[in-house]
């Protein structure tokens, strides 16, 4: 058994991806679980509006944080800044009772309104004044179901699982069979070989998505309530990152081992750290700048808004500038790497590419 | 026009992996390099065909379109069936249509696989493999046709088969270079070069190397190893003398190839 013992030491104290892997993973989850997934909400941004409206935003207390009090305004412009996203919560002043409006689609920022709202009606902790004075309508996920906050979420892991996973592994068993040299001689430029390798990978994750946007539908009611064609363009930005993410991985990894360790390693804190789960404004504020460098969470904006709140282009700018940005960085960086796979310059020497004289009959 | 390197050489990080090389690759011919493991070999090639950064010399070659190539490790996609394969390779080279179908099936004719088109390359046996996989290098008729060990580790009647189907190429125009470990197979060369350690120790037609060989060769019909730089030939031993005085009791005899090549390294090793 010792022979076996050591021989296995030997060999992991060469994979160092293995070794990074099994000491940064643990750390990982550890500032994860400590820092960042949180369910509970301590921070519920809140428009403000009607003539009562600076009154009663002195009189808000925490969760809710008044990101904005606008007294001209009326319940159509809270409404709008819900479905952009600007707010969790609005508040209607003016009438009796208050309305106060709630972005269903921010499950667990909904929930904890519900609640703080609940204990002000109650206690009239808040000064007493809004109490029992409100009419609570959750708007774009009445009632608060999981599934259909879910469901545009798992649309973008879908995508990357598919996008990074499937497509390092189809570019590195290429390397491993020693076909890429191949690949690299014949008359094809190093664009012809990414496209060709993630062509169809980019029609099946489409057909993933479009199977789970109508599965969702028929089987959880999942509303689709937004324009298809800014859903198409942010899965597209997507999915453009996702698969450069699967080359790029492909470029640096020389077995398929190497490339499910570092495909595990951009896909896990796109799960637990994107808002898939945990919701971003729970998070911590030190950790919460991760969230925003991971595409996922800009697709979810996205998926998210276009599917259950109808969330117009010019609130959507941000997410899909984000992802296009990422999209030309990770493809252009894919691009050079893959590159030099196939074509390495001459560093010294020089290159004489001839016609042959005749050729061969 | 003329293929090949000049003065070529090769560094990964301080190693020298090809250590100026120059070598022909002419039409209608075929150039073998010889050279034992890790002697750089497919370094060689890969350099040739632009898969290495030269560090100084030159590589002349004609453009993708009118190279054929096969690596060492590959040359075909084994969960592609035989006549997939093909059809990868005419479609890379823009060879379509009738001309195709006609160039594909002379091809699966000429290595014994025109029954055998609906097969997976995974399916094949390794001699078939490698013949497939040089059918696909010769598909679009390549002006140079570059093989890296096209025959290790595949039995003898599909050596002598891959070998026949190079020459015929060559004969045809192509100018075809390829590695290989065994020696013997060196005379079916017009031009060959001894590699080892990444340096070209001897170049030229067999005879030439075998006409080459300093010193003087001898038998010794003994079952212990004499003094002096020699090596087992079946139940005899070939003894080298650099000076050309061979010991009493030692019968001369001429150097065939595979002498010659052990010589040229010897030679090397002292030189060196």
């Amino acid at each position: 058994m010792w022979p076996m013992i050591v021989k296995e030491f030997r060999q992991l104290k060469r994979d160092r991806r293995t070794l990074a892997m099994l000491v940064a993973l643990p750390v990982l989850l550890l500032v994860v679980f400590g820092y960042a997934a949180r369910f509970e909400v301590s921070n519920i941004a809140v428009e403000v509006v009607g003539p009562q409206a600076e009154q009663v935003a002195g009189l808000l207390r925490a969760p809710f944080q008044v990101v904005d009090v606008d007294p001209p305004a009326g319940e159509s412009f809270v409404v709008s800044r819900l479905r952009d996203g600007d707010a969790a919560v609005g508040l209607v002043t003016g009438q009796r009772p208050f309305l106060v409006l709630v972005d269903g689609t921010q499950l667990f920022a909904a929930q904890a309104a519900e609640s703080a709202l609940a204990r002000m009606t109650v206690t009239g902790k808040a000064g007493g004044s809004l109490a029992p004075a409100v009419a609570v309508r959750i708007l774009f996920n009445p009632k608060l179901k999981t599934s259909w906050i879910m469901i545009p979420g798992l649309t973008g892991l879908i995508l990357v699982f598919i996008g990074t996973l499937i497509t390092s592994l189809g570019i590195v068993r290429e390397r491993q069979a020693g076909t890429i040299e191949q690949l690299a001689v014949m008359p094809f430029r190093p664009w012809d070989v990414i496209f060709g390798k993630i062509a169809p990978y980019l029609l099946l994750a489409s057909l993933d998505l479009l199977v789970i946007v109508v599965v969702g539908k028929a089987l959880f009611g999942v509303p689709f309530v937004g324009n298809v064609a800014i859903f198409a363009l942010g899965a597209l930005l997507f999915l453009l990152v996702t698969l450069g993410m699967g080359v790029l991985i492909s470029t640096v990894s020389q077995n398929q081992g190497q490339a499910i360790q570092l495909a595990i390693m951009f896909v896990v804190p796109q799960v637990l750290l994107s808002g898939l789960i945990f919701p971003i404004s729970s998070m911590a504020a030190g950790v919460r700048w991760i969230a925003y460098v991971l595409p996922l969470s800009w697709y979810i904006d996205i998926g998210r808004g276009v599917m259950l709140k109808a969330t117009p282009i010019t609130a959507l700018v941000e997410p899909l500038g984000v992802l296009a940005g990422m999209a030309v960085v990770v493809l252009g960086l894919a691009m050079l790497r893959f590159r030099q796979d196939l074509a390495p310059s001459v560093r010294g020497g020089r290159a004489i590419t001839t016609a042959p004289a005749a050729v061969p009959s | 026009m003329t293929w090949g390197l000049e003065l070529a050489s090769v560094r990964f990080g301080t190693r020298t992996a090809l250590d100026r090389v120059t070598l022909v690759a002419a039409p209608a011919t075929v150039s073998i390099v010889v050279g034992g493991d890790g002697a750089g070999k497919s370094t060689l090639l890969r350099a040739l065909v632009g898969l290495v950064g030269l560090s100084s010399g030159a590589s002349r070659r004609p453009p993708k379109s009118e190279i054929g190539y096969i690596p060492a490790t590959a040359g075909l996609y084994v969960d592609l069936t035989v006549e997939e394969n093909l059809a990868f390779s005419g479609g890379a080279y823009d060879v379509t249509g009738q001309e195709y179908a006609h160039r594909s099936s002379e091809l699966l004719e000429r290595i014994g696989l025109a029954d055998a088109r609906d097969r997976l390359g995974g399916q094949l046996s390794g001699g078939m493999q490698r013949k497939l996989a040089v059918a696909m290098a010769l598909l679009h008729r390549p002006a140079l046709l570059v093989l890296d060990e096209p025959t290790t580790g595949v039995d003898p009647v599909s050596r002598s088969e891959l070998w026949r189907l190079i020459s015929a190429a060559a004969a045809t125009g192509t100018a075809v270079l390829a590695t290989t470990t065994y020696v013997s197979e060196a005379h079916r060369a017009s031009t060959v070069t001894l590699l080892d350690q990444g340096r070209s120790i001897a170049t030229g037609a067999p005879s030439e190397i075998v006409g080459a060989v300093p010193g003087k060769l001898g038998v010794v019909r003994s079952a212990a190893q004499p003094r002096g730089p020699s090596w087992r030939r079946g139940t005899t031993w070939r003894l080298w003398s650099p000076s050309g005085v061979l010991p009493e009791g030692t019968e001369p005899v001429r150097p065939d190839f595979e002498d010659a090549v052990i010589i040229a390294c010897l030679a090397d090793e002292r030189g060196g």
